[in-house]
């Protein structure tokens, strides 16, 4: 699956893009990101305050309870500021 | 139409591409966004735009389609600059056409508020040596719920 990560949301994980094999029973974004965040001080860092962090599965915007099951994407990032 | 662009766009320009030809369009409302040169009291020297390539381009589409679902819309146009911009250049354009006008300034306001909240852009701003990501404002939020239904 692959793993994008925008705006501070990269800088504290420090990286932007990443490939990763996710053990089998992680099934939704709150799973996904829990796993993240045995990763490393960084994405501790990323994912500290889940009140400003917002996810977009298969390029669409998401909660963390939506399924992963199937998708290709998953995108971190914090409220868009756009316009 | 969607456009993702580091280049400037030119209003006048943009208008007339999307009116050539055409003689059923009543109204045409166009919105557009520039940097400004501060925020609250920190000087602004800079911004860079960061979006999510891909996602940016579905999610202004979705946001076009819903419009043309909500109002009887002849044409409309989004155009989004990313890259590193300077105070006073322009940001965004929303450009909205219809028979009569209620339908051209509804949509276009939808448009923008839609954008604001949904389009996966970032603004960080530089100024006096630092660099801030700009955050989330509240009363952006506030002013896409008055379209929810």
């Amino acid at each position: 699956m692959k793993l994008l990560y925008f705006a501070w949301v990269k800088q504290k994980a420090g990286t932007g893009e990443e490939e990763v094999s996710l053990p089998a029973n992680i099934r939704d974004v709150n799973g996904l990101i829990a796993w993240l965040k045995t990763r490393g001080e960084g994405y501790e860092a990323a994912f500290a305050d889940l009140g400003i962090i917002r996810c977009a599965v298969d390029q669409a915007h998401g909660d963390f309870d939506t399924s992963i099951a199937g998708a290709t994407e998953v995108a971190f990032f914090p409220p868009v500021t756009g316009g | 139409m969607i456009r993702v662009q580091a280049e400037d766009f030119d209003i006048g320009a943009e208008v007339a591409a999307l009116t050539a030809g055409r003689t059923d369009i009543g109204a045409v409302v166009t919105f557009s966004g520039l940097v400004r040169d501060a925020s609250g009291n920190a000087p602004v020297t800079s911004m860079e735009l960061e979006h999510y390539p891909g996602m940016t381009e579905k999610e202004l589409a979705r946001i076009e389609t819903e419009a043309h679902e909500r109002w009887p819309l002849q044409a409309t146009l989004i155009v989004h600059r990313v890259g590193r911009l300077a105070p006073g250049d322009n940001i965004v354009l929303v450009v909205a056409a219809s028979a009569h006008r209620e339908a051209a300034f509804e949509a276009a306001s939808f448009l923008m508020d839609y954008l604001k909240t949904r389009a996966p852009f970032w603004k960080r701003e530089e100024g006096q040596g630092e660099a801030r990501w700009v955050d989330a404002r509240e009363s952006d939020d506030q002013a896409a719920t008055r379209w929810k239904r």
